[in-house]
């Protein structure tokens, strides 16, 4: 059997321990598909499967017991999928055309969860469609609210909703339930003074919690969706580390920029002898630094005024090496 | 009678009207809501009645157009108190047939119930109503069970008609707005629903156990105490007093009273000296609200408070149905009734 892995790698495909057989991974931008999608995965999976499917971590599927010899004809299959979700495809019919850039992944978000501050799914998307396909490892994220429940910071580009609480004090009660949602469930950026609410915006997070606790719409979401783009967490080997923060009280079009700048900043930086041509862009911005990186990520980017851009970012995680 | 007019020439109608009068009606407030990308529907200020929201109930009742959350009753100082303006315009106010009923609420309570209140006078005296026709109930309504379903008193009627609004505007001020404006004569009915949405049957006496009964401590742990349920009701009528004295010069001698929306659901509103509070218990709350709306008011003026808008129910955010309430209340008293124990 002769098989380019190299290839078979970049389309998306595992060599897995057991010898001529691989694994089909599917990657679902933002982690939301149609029934279509997951009967079209059955059918792979029963036909060219062992029938099992593995839920994966980065939200895709990845069909397992695949003959390295029926490749192409899973490809073949693979298309409906592939149009159903409108992946970046740069030859029709031939499956998924990268793997080094992981999938976008994304928690539940607004289309369904009470707390989250935005369509997680839909900036997935507009993510995916900016950045695919693409071989350089990286690994975005998008999470609704400070809650993190898709483990954002731990990603090189971690995406945290927030909005900007908009008070009213001639529609409050003084019934002090965001005082009290903030405290028991937030960072304590509320309290009451001569009966109004004060809120701190250096501690604000912007989670929201007070907005939904509001029973008078005293308390309401600013009509600007912002986010908090934390940078470089990892896992791994040599230094697994949570992200942090870079910019707060951002918006869609700068992440998206400070992604791509950060794109063209690992093609100039990366390590010619890096094993598979990847190297995680933490470890890059490690041997460069912060200000280097930063240079080249906020190039052409015009920031909110209200956006804070942090000076210096400093990691800490645990070192094994 | 009225007329049919189309969206320019109601345009000139409210044109006119706004030179007298704030038009307050309800409108869709985008993102105004509890959760990202939703909506409320409350009252806010109109030019023209394309922004009104016909096909939903509001969220929150006509209440706040009359009756401000938060108002100030005068400023002091040392010396001297004073009282602030009324507002410079009358108010025209859009309303359902629950909520003109309501207005026979709030007027109890705050013109026919001892001295009347010269902050809710001075804007309800010149206030006009504009009564909104109903198609259909709309979710957990029944006004019909609670007789509010048709009305009396109002101003003017409207109902939209395809692209047009059919007006019938009995009030002679108002009418002599729309002189010189073209529309086209009609007669329609007014609209008002006939069936309820949820049938609702209100006990006509409450068994002696009423305020004992187990029913209650269902609530106990499930309702959170948050008051949207007041908030949104277009009868309930509580405040409660602020005081507050500015802290940015001369230390607290000059400052402001207000008065403000209170709710008997949450914290603080049974009070006393001494650390004293009448009802800690969410379910004692509950019995509290409920047995005012369809029992003890009507001991007092001979009507329900309740006028069966549903709001309350449709606002709750622990899914506590209004409506179920009142009907476990009736069979307790069913059940009393015949002799049984609850």
């Amino acid at each position: 059997m002769d098989i380019n892995t190299k290839k078979l790698k970049k389309n998306a495909f595992r060599v897995t321990k057991k010898r001529g057989i691989a694994a089909s991974r599917v990657r679902v931008p933002g982690g939301l598909c149609n029934a279509e999608v997951l009967e079209q995965v059955a059918k792979i999976a029963r036909e060219y499967g062992d029938s099992s499917v593995h839920l994966t971590t980065r939200q895709g599927f990845e069909i397992e017991g695949i003959s390295m010899e029926d490749m192409d004809k899973v490809n073949a299959l693979l298309q409906p999928i592939i149009e159903n979700l409108d992946i970046n495809q740069t030859e029709p019919g031939a499956g998924y055309p990268a793997s080094g850039t992981r999938n976008v992944s994304a928690c539940i978000g607004n289309r369904v969860c009470p707390f989250a501050n935005y369509n997680t799914a839909a900036f997935a998307k507009r993510i995916e469609d900016a950045i695919f396909p693409n071989d350089l490892h990286f690994k975005i994220a998008l999470t609704g609210c400070a809650n993190d429940c898709i483990k954002a910071r731990m990603h090189d580009f971690g995406i945290i909703g927030m909005t900007e609480p908009q008070y009213d004090p001639t529609r409050c009660v003084s019934c002090g339930a965001c005082v009290k949602g903030c405290d028991s469930l937030s960072v304590k950026a509320l309290h009451a003074e001569n009966f109004r609410v004060v809120r701190s915006h250096e501690k604000c997070v912007g989670c929201g919690v007070c907005v939904t606790k509001c029973p008078t719409r005293a308390m309401t979401r600013s009509s600007r969706k912002y986010y908090r783009l934390t940078i470089m967490g990892r896992t791994g080997k040599r230094n697994p580390r949570l992200g942090e923060d870079f910019l707060i009280w951002t918006d869609e079009d700068t992440i998206i920029k400070v992604i791509l700048n950060t794109y063209k900043f690992v093609e100039k930086y990366i390590d010619p002898k890096a094993p598979g041509g990847k190297e995680h862009v933490g470890y890059i911005i490690d041997r460069v630094g912060f200000q280097e990186f930063k240079k080249w990520a906020l190039d052409g980017v015009d920031l909110l005024p209200e956006t804070i851009v942090k000076d210096n970012v400093y990691w800490s995680g645990i070192h094994y090496r | 009678m009225g007329k049919l007019w189309n969206r320019h020439q109601a345009r000139l109608l409210l044109a006119r009207w706004q030179e007298t009068y704030d038009i307050y009606a309800p409108v869709r407030m985008p993102g105004d809501g509890c959760f990202s990308d939703t909506d409320t529907v409350r009252y806010g200020l109109i030019d023209s009645l394309e922004e009104i929201v016909w096909d939903q109930k509001s969220d929150y009742s006509f209440k706040e157009a009359l009756l401000p959350i938060s108002e100030t009753l005068f400023y002091f100082t040392d010396d001297n108190a004073s009282v602030p303006e009324a507002p410079k315009k009358k108010r025209l106010i859009f309303l359902r047939s629950c909520e003109m009923n309501a207005l026979r609420r709030l007027d109890q309570m705050y013109l026919n119930n001892g001295p009347e209140d010269f902050y809710y006078k001075r804007i309800r005296q010149d206030a006009r109503f504009v009564l909104m026709g109903c198609d259909t109930p709309f979710a957990s309504c029944f006004c019909a069970s609670m007789g509010t379903n048709t009305c009396e008193g109002y101003h003017a009627y409207v109902h939209p008609d395809g692209d047009r609004f059919y007006l019938d505007i009995p009030d002679r001020e108002l009418a002599a707005c729309a002189d010189g404006l073209a529309a086209e004569d009609a007669s329609q009915p007014v609209k008002s629903v006939t069936e309820d949405a949820v049938s609702v049957k209100i006990p006509d006496a409450l068994p002696e156990n009423a305020a004992t009964l187990d029913l209650w401590k269902d609530y106990s742990s499930r309702c959170i105490s948050c008051g949207r349920c007041n908030f949104v009701c277009p009868t309930c009528t509580c405040f409660t007093m602020q005081d507050l004295f500015y802290r940015d010069n001369d230390h607290g001698r000059a400052g402001e009273r207000r008065r403000v929306w209170a709710s008997c659901q949450v914290d603080g509103y049974t009070d006393m000296a001494g650390g004293i509070c009448f009802r800690k218990d969410p379910g004692e709350r509950m019995r509290f609200k409920v047995l005012h709306k369809i029992s003890d008011y009507k001991k007092r003026f001979g009507y329900h408070m309740c006028v069966g808008c549903g709001r309350c129910e449709n606002i709750c955010p622990e899914y506590i149905s209004y409506t179920e309430c009142l009907n476990r209340l009736d069979a307790a008293a069913r059940s009393s009734a015949e002799g049984g124990e609850q």
